[in-house]
């Protein structure tokens, strides 16, 4: 079934540039918005400043609970920022219509959490003054040199596929923030790469767009595949699983698809540009995250009810703390009200619209985020070897107000890259917007030469 | 002439410019015959014409001038690191741990983590009480490090900061290694630990020069582990805890010789007939690490433990 969207009710170029582009100028909120998050940031590299000098027991991690909420922030936000490759690659690939106005948004939320899963990585080590050992001295059988590797080539892959459609936007841009900064303007100069609009330019971008598309697919799965066998490699009781990629992965998606779902809210509200963002969207993409959800419940139900059937002595002690012990309470708010819940009420047409959608992106946001924390720290709670002769801090963990500062930082960092991108580039492609409303790349090219004499 | 490097004897730090020198022109090793062209600190380049008999690397006597010998201080730090990674050649070491002997002494513990600048709640070696399923008494476990053969430790460190030495020994050198804590999640075994906070006596130890047998001075933000006190094999003597047992406990000797010594009996054993006669097994086999710790079934153990019941540190500072 191939979807036209806004069939009856065309738009002309000039009404599509000026909507896309007046949020790039209108600035109320937006000062108060940065300097909130600009807040929350310094908080975070004062708590980071702290720890650095008093050295990472500042944290509530000790020698079994080594690793704790920073590297289950950076799994969360690998999952977050694998939703860029399913969107734009994927779908775009096989010819998905309805994404056109999401990829891009889709693809900002990629770049800001996969920058800042890379900082998080940092945040985490005892001595960050000697990150470069991993090039000096790199070992290519350890899985955090593949980690680095993978996350720094979707990073810049990423980027690509965001810079490149935004090639053809900047003529508009140029034309119409005349009344903008001049380093503004000095961006966008570079950023067109001499680009005239040409057809054949137009092909080129197209051909290489999706050049980059299938390249970020395989890149994506391994990022996040790798990223779970930083524990499914370990001998570890609840880590030591061989679906640990693809239970990864899917549970990226869903992360993603939520995340997708809280942007588009915003941006259609905030830019106000809910004719582009409609109810249409909404279904769509709550469909898809629906489908994406139900297929991390089946691996969900692997990956907890087939060790439990069996019930190994420690794989006993390890579920019986997430079914009925000291986790069971996060454990069944995240699998209830972060999976469960959402997938049933989902099902219904009219949860898929705007609000309700917010509301459901959300809590399966939230209950991604404290998923990450339960894969991570109950585990090492079940050591081989009990864990004895330590104070009682060494066999609890609950993150102190330095990992949360640090980790809110990382959160707010990746939103000011998102917000950043929103208010230098239009969050939809223009030009693409414009061919699918039967505009052709004449009309545009006229338009622009009238702009500007 | 054997290499001494205890503590204190190490403690002058010496200048870069000189330890830069050192490292290019003098990793040779002790007894060495020096090339013509090699210029280095030894005392005795002027004299001439007195002889002395050595003993050479293939086992031969040889005689050499005596002005071609250098005299062997303080190792220094590139020396250490270099031979630290190594190993010592021809050696493959083992331990034994008879835990029908154990009755949670913990002298052990105490040795090690004097040697080792370790806080009371850092543990190379610790005395774990372990129950078994069922009606069986329980026992007390020293865990060292395994020292795996397959070390899923080293296999995953990102910068080769912890590595497996030809000897059989697992260490960890902490001027390379960048707190990822990898190893730590890796480790069945538990028996790594990390310094979250400055180490025990930091201050005092600043000016030590790093010894990666020894992993003193400890360092915030790196990773520690049991080097079966390599430092002390070295200069062929037992680890800290084997010597510190009084109990017997500890058998430690060189698979190659296939004897072990008791470090408080100092009786020596056939290494394989003491494994058989009192059927030894390895902790976890089943993970595939291959141990080279041996541990001898808890059978006719001395009752009653000195035990309180507790399994818990008492905090006695702020870390």
């Amino acid at each position: 079934m191939s979807e036209v969207i806004h069939k009856d009710n065309k738009k002309s170029l000039s009404k599509i540039v000026d909507d896309l582009t007046k949020p790039l100028k209108r600035h109320y909120g937006f000062t108060p918005w940065i300097l909130f998050l600009t807040a929350i940031m310094a908080l975070g590299i004062w708590a980071y400043i702290i720890q650095i000098r008093d050295g990472l027991g500042v944290t509530a991690m000790r020698d079994y609970v080594s690793w704790g909420l920073y590297i289950a922030s950076f799994i969360f936000f690998i999952a977050t920022a694998l939703i860029g490759m399913l969107i734009s690659a994927v779908l775009g690939l096989i010819g998905i219509k309805w994404i056109t106005p999401i990829a891009r948004i889709a693809e900002m939320i990629a770049i800001g959490f996969a920058m800042w899963a890379g900082l998080i990585i940092i945040f985490d080590m005892g001595r960050p003054d000697r990150v470069l050992n991993i090039f000096l001295h790199g070992r290519i059988q350890s899985p955090i040199v593949w980690d680095i590797t993978v996350v720094t080539t979707y990073v810049a892959i990423s980027l690509i596929l965001y810079l490149l459609p935004l090639i053809p936007d900047i003529p508009f841009l140029k034309k119409t923030m005349t009344d903008q900064p001049k380093w503004k303007q000095k961006i966008y100069a570079v950023l067109s790469f001499g680009f005239k609009g040409h057809t054949e330019q137009y092909k080129l971008i197209k051909r290489l767009t999706r050049i980059m598309a299938i390249l970020i697919i395989p890149v994506a799965l391994a990022i996040h595949t790798v990223t779970s066998w930083l524990f499914a490699l370990t001998l570890r009781v609840g880590w030591d699983s061989t679906i640990f990629g693809p239970y990864y992965v899917t549970g990226a998606f869903v992360t993603g698809g939520a995340a997708v779902l809280i942007a588009m809210f915003i941006f259609s509200r905030d830019f106000r540009l809910k004719e582009y963002i409609t109810d249409f969207h909404f279904d769509k993409m709550g469909k898809l995250l629906v489908l994406l959800m139900l297929v991390y419940l089946y691996f969900n139900i692997n990956e907890y009810l087939v060790p439990a059937y069996k019930m190994k002595t420690l794989d006993e002690h390890h579920l019986f703390g997430l079914f009925t012990g000291k986790f069971a309470l996060m454990f069944w708010t995240v699998q209830l009200g972060g999976l469960i819940i959402p997938i049933i009420l989902m099902l219904f047409k009219k949860m898929r619209r705007p609000t309700p959608s917010l509301i459901i992106g959300i809590a399966v946001v939230t209950g991604a985020f404290f998923k990450r924390y339960l894969i991570t720290i109950p585990t090492l709670l079940h050591p081989h070897l009990p864990i004895q002769n330590v104070p009682a801090e060494f066999s609890t963990y609950w993150p102190t107000a330095f990992e949360w500062s640090i980790t809110m930082m990382a959160v707010a960092g990746a939103v000011l890259i998102i917000t950043i991108l929103a208010k230098l580039f239009p969050i939809m492609p223009i030009w693409e917007i414009a061919h699918e409303e039967g505009i052709t790349n004449e009309e545009i090219n006229k338009f622009v030469e009238e702009k500007n004499n | 002439m054997k290499s001494k490097n205890t503590h204190a004897e190490k403690n002058n730090k010496k200048s870069t410019s000189r330890r830069n020198f050192l490292k290019k022109g003098l990793l040779a090793g002790a007894g060495t015959v020096l090339g013509a062209g090699v210029v280095g600190s030894f005392d005795a380049f002027a004299e001439g014409g007195d002889s002395i008999k050595v003993l050479g690397p293939d086992g031969k006597i040889l005689t050499v001038d005596k002005s071609h010998l250098k005299e062997i201080g303080a190792r220094t730090e590139a020396q250490m690191q270099t031979e630290g990674r190594t190993g010592i050649p021809g050696r493959r070491w083992i331990k034994v741990i008879d835990l029908g002997k154990c009755r949670n002494a913990r002298m052990c513990v105490a040795a090690c983590q004097h040697a080792h600048q370790l806080k009371p709640e850092q543990y190379h070696v610790n005395v774990l009480r372990m129950d078994r399923e069922g009606e069986t008494a329980p026992f007390f476990m020293p865990k060292p490090c395994q020292h795996c053969d397959d070390p899923p430790c080293t296999k995953v460190c990102p910068v080769d900061a912890t590595f497996k030495r030809q000897d059989g020994l697992v260490l960890i050198d902490n001027e390379r290694c960048i707190g990822c804590r990898f190893c730590i999640a890796a480790c069945p075994y538990s028996a790594r630990i990390f310094n979250w906070t400055e180490p025990r006596d930091a201050e005092k130890y600043k000016d030590v020069e790093y010894d990666v047998e020894l992993n003193v001075p400890q360092k915030k933000g790196t990773v520690s582990k049991c080097l079966f006190s390599a430092d002390l094999l070295r200069e062929e003597k037992m680890p800290y805890c084997v010597t510190a047992c009084p109990n017997g406990v500890y058998w430690f000797g060189d698979e190659n010789e296939n004897a072990v010594t008791n470090g408080t009996t100092k009786e020596t054993v056939n290494f394989k007939k003491l494994l058989k006669d009192n059927a030894a097994y390895v902790l976890l086999p089943e993970l595939g690490t291959k141990p080279r710790v041996y541990y001898l079934p808890e059978k006719n153990r001395l009752f009653p433990y000195k035990y309180n019941g507790s399994t818990e540190l008492k905090k006695e500072h702020n870390s």
